[in-house]
């Protein structure tokens, strides 16, 4: 579930707030977004690779919420990491030309 | 240009967000984006409403969908032998080719817009694959490019009707705790299937309203009792995506292999998990360009386990089958007409809200049928839709309309108001997630389950209405307990084994069967036996 907006990366431009189909954030005045609704969260990492600064963290248990603190996924090098594997940065899609997966496809049969 | 055509004037009555349309696309899936394109194709002036965001909403948003994509042809006329005879006898060959057909015509379309395809060994596009996340950006944009308006949050609460046809709908902006009403000519369901509350991808959407709304305008459902697909996931994660698992081996808590080889691996495991802790490896893929093509390609099947500190190739893990409902099951909507038409003037379904077994019999379109059907029904359903409000386009705006909506909107007694949403999507949960209810099914346990279905179904029924947003979460509920009676009524009524719908009291398939199941009624459920190519669509 999501669990970390940063408010060190983040710049408050509210794409999260849109774009997660779960509704789960709320927009701030002049200020990161929060989570209001970490429950409906379906675990999606999506909100990740939408975030411009990639300040967002979603750890992957889907049945609760866990205990993270930012400091630990920072020194993890976790944050973007979902982006970066997937060659989307800044927000904007990237890599879907690369993708092996219809070698898996093949491999699969 | 008529009153309609001047579409999506704002006309802010008071609080209500009020707009015309031709045609209302609902839903922000594949399904959703391409009858939004191709409506908007035939010069209607569209409004797209999601209950999430276009984009990310859905089940192809967050995953990495097959295709089903042949050549035209003996190759193709092989492929569908091949799948009719794993359907188990309830597919019709001739809505495969269809499908074929459109999915192969718009498939090129999408790569003569840009989609950036991958390419092959031999340096030509690979079409058959496409990734979820950039796969429905690029859809997005594609859709507000055609011109057709956006409402993202918006989700629909209930059709609206001017006595013979659907005539738009109404429901809630949950941004904005605004309500909305659009007057259409026609309306597209592309809302998706119903995940029964499971915690797996783009579940958070998928409630069953397409169904319950279709049912209060007038709609069949069929194919129900075909609800009972499961993936696994690592737990407790929501990644239910199938691919990587083709290189897993299984073990219990004690270390003792499953042994899959040659059976459904999926059933193996559903049984073991019943007795205990099941877990996972991806052992069987060893070669290291294999591992890197996996880590590559599905990234985010890779996020639970590496964000866990697992190395998910050496180590073992524990694993877990995730209910997929009709999501990658199979029943929906029953379609009447190669257009996707429903039996309700005006109303339309497309992808996974419309029941897919004329093109999947028994078995889940997962893994390439149900991403192609997405393209190829919402085509067909936009484009129908388009030319069914052209005949009304001047009456659009004044056209006298009621809303349709019932459950949770409009109680028949409204004295007592007891159960919550939530609590009765936790009721619906523990009915339909259970392997032992839901994978594993018998009379006796189906009669139970039902039971408790219809008591909260009736206490949903006296609830007082509900405004804004609470009535669009005591809808969703609505839509899941609709969905699960109608399926557990028709899994009784199919008093056999078949494909996905397996009965421990009946573990046979009997021939007697190779028919359809038609289930209908909201405060009485009824299911109806259909023989195959009886009151079937048209050919
Ligand atoms: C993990 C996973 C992997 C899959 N992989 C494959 C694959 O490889 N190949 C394949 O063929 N198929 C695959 N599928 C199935 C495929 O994703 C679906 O068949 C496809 O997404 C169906 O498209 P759709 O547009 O009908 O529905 P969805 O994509 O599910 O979209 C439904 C939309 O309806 C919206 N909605 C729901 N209710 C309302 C409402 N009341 N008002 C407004 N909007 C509403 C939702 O927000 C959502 O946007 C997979 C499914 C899953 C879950
Ligand atoms: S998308 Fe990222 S930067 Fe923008 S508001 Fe959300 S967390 Fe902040
Ligand atoms: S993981 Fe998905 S559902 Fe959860 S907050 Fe992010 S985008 Fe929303």
């Amino acid at each position: 579930m999501i669990e970390i907006v940063s408010a060190g990366r983040c710049i408050a431009c509210d794409i999260c707030v849109k774009a997660c189909p779960a509704n789960v954030f709320d927009p701030m005045p002049d200020a990161p977004p929060v989570i209001a609704r970490q429950e409906d969260c379906q675990t999606c990492f999506l909100c990740e690779i939408y975030c411009p600064t990639d300040a967002l963290y979603v750890a992957p248990g889907a049945e609760g919420a866990t205990a993270v603190s930012e400091a630990e996924i920072e020194a993890a090098g976790l944050f973007g990491s979902y982006a970066r594997a997937l060659g989307w940065r800044r927000g904007k899609p990237g890599g879907a030309d690369k993708d092996p997966t219809f070698r898996l496809r093949a491999a699969s049969r | 240009m008529t009153a309609a055509r001047q579409v999506a004037r704002h006309r802010n009555r008071g609080e209500t967000l009020d707009l015309a349309a031709d045609v209302l696309v609902i839903g922000g899936g594949p399904a959703a984006a391409w009858a939004a394109v191709e409506a908007a194709a035939a010069g209607a002036r569209i409004v797209l409403v999601d209950k999430g965001y276009l984009g990310t909403s859905g089940a192809t948003a967050p995953s990495n969908t097959g295709t089903w994509f042949v050549p035209p042809g003996d190759q193709r006329r092989a492929a569908i032998d091949r799948r009719l005879a794993l359907t188990h006898g309830l597919a019709d060959p001739c809505w495969a080719h269809r499908t074929l057909d459109t999915a192969w015509e718009k498939l090129h379309a999408l790569a003569a817009w840009g989609y950036p395809f991958p390419n092959d060994e031999t340096g030509k596009p690979y079409l058959a694959n496409l990734r979820g996340p950039d796969y429905m950006h690029f859809m997005r944009r594609r859709v507000r490019r055609a011109g057709v308006k956006i409402l993202d949050h918006h989700p629909a609460v209930e059709l609206l009707g001017d006595g013979d046809s659907v005539a738009g709908a109404a429901g809630v902006d949950r941004q904005r705790n605004r309500p909305w009403r659009i007057r259409a000519g026609a309306v597209v369901l592309a809302t998706g299937g119903c995940a029964f509350g499971e915690r797996m991808l783009g579940a958070t959407g998928l409630t069953g309203d397409g169904y319950l709304i279709a049912a209060e305008a007038g709609a069949v459902m069929s194919g129900m009792e075909l609800s009972a697909q499961y993936a696994f996931a690592p737990k407790p994660s929501a990644l239910n995506k199938g691919l990587p698992f083709r290189w897993a081996s299984f073990t219990r808590e004690d270390g003792t292999a499953i042994d899959t080889a040659g059976k459904d691996r999926h059933v193996e495991v559903a049984m073991a998990l019943q007795d205990g802790l099941v877990f996972a490896q991806y052992d069987k893929a060893v070669a290291p360009e294999l591992r890197s093509w996996l880590r590559q390609g599905q990234p985010n099947c890779f996020l639970p386990l590496d964000r866990s500190g697992v190395d998910p190739f050496t180590e073992r893990w524990p694993v877990t089958l995730r209910c997929e409902g009709t999501v990658r099951g199979v029943g929906g909507i029953r379609l009447t007409g190669e257009d996707c038409s429903t039996g309700v003037p005006g109303l339309y379904a497309a992808g996974d809200a419309a029941s897919r077994e004329l093109l999947t019999g028994a078995i889940t379109g997962g893994g390439g049928p149900n991403s192609s059907w997405a393209i190829a029904s919402g085509t067909w359903a936009g484009r129908a839709a388009a030319s069914f409000a052209a005949q009304i386009a001047g009456r659009v705006d004044d056209r006298p309309v009621t809303p349709l909506g019932g459950a949770g909107l409009q109680p028949e007694a409204g004295d007592k108001e007891t159960l919550s949403a939530a609590e009765i999507v936790e009721t619906v949960r523990a009915e339909m997630l259970p392997l032992e209810r839901n994978f594993f099914r018998r009379a006796d346990a189906l009669q139970n389950s039902l039971g408790r279905l219809d008591l909260a179904w009736s206490d949903l029924r006296r609830q007082a209405p509900v405004n804004g947003l609470a009535a669009a979460k005591m809808r969703e509920a609505a839509a899941m307990i609709a969905t699960s009676r109608w399926a557990y009524a028709s899994a009784l009524a199919r008093s056999e084994s078949r494909g996905m719908h397996r009965r421990l009291d009946a573990p046979s398939s009997d021939p007697s069967f190779a028919c359809a199941f038609e289930a209908a009624g909201l405060d009485r459920v009824g299911v109806t036996r259909r023989e195959l190519g009886q009151g079937a669509p048209a050919q």
